[in-house]
């Protein structure tokens, strides 16, 4: 017999861990369909005819979160053989609240009640009996962590599944709302289409006047407008919306279940509490701040980060994997376009990418560390005041400052969102903050553009990269796509805990290995593109293998290189390199390289390369305006195939990357061209017109009233 | 009437009453703050919002703009 599980409980209970130990390595990790809140699947250590689904983590049963309304409608919609409700003892009133919901759903269950070594070195105790007799369910006592209780679990969920007694709740409201219950479950009790134990979920969703269930249940008006009376008279008498009086009423019965079956030692500060008066503190929050986020990026971006990128890319894949390859491919005699296809062409593109996994495993594994320490929340409550301001919320700045690193791994940090919109708005402007990668780009143009300033140009550009990731917040947040009320910062700030190592080691394993399965295909696929256009064309009225402007690469380039005329650049070899950085920013200047004779492995700083490309722009200004489209568009395929797995969606990746490549445009066209007119390089003309258009039609995205600000909110 | 965002730093206030409805409202109260709930304010972040307050025994952070929300007395 098959048995479905459900493990459901609040965040910070440690489902995910007791979710670990149950399943060991048999995990699928998908979406939910059509959104992107994450869905584990697995199978029972030991037992394969358990198949364990990880529910996101709740706190209600509401109509209002992404995350809910996917529990509810797996509960409801798929009804699993029995509940495991993760219960964190420590934190008992609050995660009763679920309880009590999702007793009323008629799915048998049983409560694991987590982290009860830390209560027991709390002080505090309880009553196990009691709660159980209270609830209506049966309990086991848990610590996830420590792997205590989690099979007793687990075999109690098994035998309550394999004798099918629905869970019924047995808690009770205070008495004038029951009896207006008992009057409402009147009008279904008799349907055939509701189960006998789903009556007092749906009359309880009829109370609180719940949309999905009024539509589900399609009541004649008659019946509407009577029980809209009843909700209405008991309104008036409690003084606030049905919906509130339930809620109030589950947590009065929780304190008085509380009361009953906890003991509590007098409150003392515990080391937690100890801990959050020092690192949140008004004077040392800031700089306690400051420093983990430069201890973070100092070891994974800039000096082991680096090392290990380096070593990958030049040593593992540029000389063991390439140099291997290539006297392989040698050896047994392959055309020479197949071994360049193979070398050149796919291992290459994919090294280009796949080098940055080994650095990314290390920034995945500090971020869990921030994660599961507690510290994460913290940031978020640090710099929600300035994040807020421009339509992102606090935990918008990791995925923002270790972009300035690697994109990949900055668009893959914004997982820790929990809110879609901020979550994909984070994501589509990442990649807008200057990585690594784009670095040898800005020191050839500053050397061939600006020798005298060069020294100013990488702060400006970075500047530049920052303002847009503003500018874009300010007026995404105004459109239709992201407009809505400022999600609500209504969040709990989790004890600080040591971090348990084998569970950071997990979540940066699945974090690092998911990006490689799903973003390896696209790098995979794009990077053979790219080479086939690059090395082959008709020379001479023949197909063949060909070089520069005569490749299907260069065609292009020349055909398209017009649009970029407005801009400044409008060469096919500055359209062709920029289109050579989609597969790693820093093949801009290889290919320039290549163009001018030098060779790819060119430095940015060598003086041919540097006057060459001094000589392919009309002015500074074109130059200027090619490096910052160089900066803002379309990142490279890597961090595409990363913003495909977040957005887990192709229409929002099309969103993100047309959105990017727009925003560059607009920006280069106002650079060259205004900056032209003002310097008189540049006489008035269509593109000044263009130019003039593009900068009012930004500055109107700014300044507009938010046009999608509810008339309630604008009165207040 | 004093509302949560009014309140000292330090102190410890009771619910009276959540005004609003919506989503904003359910979240507050699913969080477990209801009427008559005791809660203390722990502190402000450092650039001055938000607040941090303990409820029902754990952490929580809201907004200022949110706490406007909550009106509440001293306990």
């Amino acid at each position: 017999m098959n048995i479905k599980v459900a493990l459901a409980g609040n965040p910070n209970s440690g489902k995910t861990t007791l979710f670990n130990t149950l399943t060991g390595s048999n995990q699928y990790v998908g979406n939910w369909p059509g959104v992107t809140v994450e869905k584990k699947e697995g199978r029972l250590k030991g037992n394969k005819d358990v198949n364990i689904v990880d529910l996101p983590g709740i706190y209600s049963l509401s109509p209002y979160t992404l995350e809910e309304v996917v529990t509810r409608d797996f509960l409801i919609n798929e009804k699993p053989d029995v509940i495991i409700n993760l219960v964190d003892a420590t934190n008992i009133e609050r995660n009763l609240y679920l309880t009590t919901q999702l007793a009323e759903l008629g799915i048998p269950m049983v409560i694991a009640l987590n982290m009860i070594d830390l209560l027991r070195k709390s002080g505090d105790t309880i009553n196990i009996e009691k709660l159980s007799k209270e609830i209506g369910c049966e309990i086991v006592e848990v610590s996830a962590l420590r792997g205590t209780g989690v099979m007793e679990v687990a075999n109690k969920a098994i035998k309550i599944a394999k004798s099918q007694k629905a869970m019924q709740p047995i808690h009770k409201f205070g008495a004038e709302v029951e009896f207006a219950l008992s009057q409402i479950s009147d009008f279904i009790k008799n349907r055939e289409d509701i189960a006998p134990e789903l009556i007092r979920w749906y009359t309880i969703k009829l109370f609180e006047r719940d949309s999905k269930v009024l539509e589900k249940l399609q009541l004649s008006k008659n019946d509407l407008e009577k029980i809209e009376k009843i909700i209405s008279d008991i309104e008036k008498k409690f003084d606030d919306d049905a919906e509130s009086i339930i809620t109030n009423e589950r947590y009065e019965f929780i304190e008085k279940v509380v009361k009953i079956a906890v003991k509590k030692k007098s409150p003392g500060m515990t080391t937690s509490d100890k801990i959050d008066r020092i690192v949140t503190n008004r004077v040392l929050a800031l700089p306690i701040f400051a420093l983990v986020v430069f201890i973070i990026y100092f070891i994974s971006v800039s000096t082991v980060g680096t090392l290990i990128t380096d070593w990958t890319n030049n040593v593992f894949f540029g000389e063991w994997v390439m140099g291997g390859a290539t006297a392989l491919l040698q050896k047994i005699g392959a055309a020479e376009w197949l071994q360049s296809l193979i070398v050149d062409g796919i291992i290459s593109g994919v090294g280009a990418v796949l080098g940055f996994v080994p650095q990314m495993f290390l920034l995945f594994f500090f971020l869990s560390l921030l994660e599961d320490c507690g510290y994460m929340a913290r940031i978020a409550f640090i710099m929600d005041r300035i994040f807020r301001k421009f339509g992102l919320s606090g935990k918008s700045f990791i995925p923002l400052l270790i972009s300035s690193g690697c994109g990949v791994p900055g668009v893959m940090a914004t997982k820790t969102i929990e809110n879609e919109k901020d979550r994909r708005l984070t994501t589509i402007v990442c990649t807008f903050i200057p990585c690594g990668a784009k670095i040898p780009v800005i020191g050839l143009i500053a050397a061939s553009m600006l020798p005298e300033y060069a020294g100013f140009v990488a702060p400006a550009v970075y500047f530049i990269g920052i303002f847009a990731v503003i500018v874009s917040g300010i007026a995404l947040k105004k459109t239709k796509l992201f407009a809505g009320d400022p999600s609500p910062f209504v969040m709990e700030l989790p004890q600080y805990h040591l971090p348990a190592f084998k569970s950071v080691i997990a979540h940066m394993w699945e974090r690092g290995s998911s990006f490689i399965k799903k973003a390896g295909t696209i790098i995979f696929v794009s990077s053979a593109a790219i080479w086939f256009l690059t090395n082959f064309g008709i020379a001479n009225g023949s197909f063949g293998m060909v070089e520069g402007s005569d490749s299907f690469l260069g065609i292009i380039g020349g055909a398209i290189a017009p649009i970029f005329a407005p801009l400044g650049f409008g060469s096919w070899e500055a359209t062709v390199s920029t289109f050579s950085g989609l597969v790693a920013k820093e093949n801009v200047v290889a290919t320039f390289g290549i163009f001018f004779g030098l060779g790819a492995d060119i430095a940015e700083s060598d003086p041919t390369l540097v006057n060459k490309v001094a000589e392919l722009f009309p002015n500074v200004f074109a130059g200027i305006s090619f490096l910052i489209f160089n900066m803002l568009c379309a990142p490279c395929f890597a961090a595409i195939g990363a913003i495909r797995r977040e957005m887990a969606s192709g229409k929002w990746t099309l969103i993100a990357v047309g959105y990017q490549t727009l925003l560059a445009y607009i920006f280069s066209l106002m650079i060259y061209q205004l900056g032209g007119l003002i310097s008189g390089t540049l006489t008035f003309g269509a593109g000044s017109v263009l130019a003039i258009i593009a900068l009012l039609f930004v500055l109107y995205m700014i300044f507009r009233p938010n046009p999608y600000v509810s008339a309630k909110k604008a009165r207040s | 009437m004093q509302t949560l965002k009014e309140s000292k730093i330090g102190s410890t206030v009771r619910v009276v009453k959540l005004k609003g409805d919506g989503p904003l409202k359910r979240r507050i109260m699913d969080m477990g703050i209801t009427k008559g709930t005791r809660i203390y304010i722990r502190k402000v972040a450092p650039f001055g919002d938000p607040l941090e307050v303990t409820v029902r025994g754990y952490e929580l952070s809201l907004r200022k703009s949110e706490a406007e929300n909550i009106i509440v007395e001293q306990a």
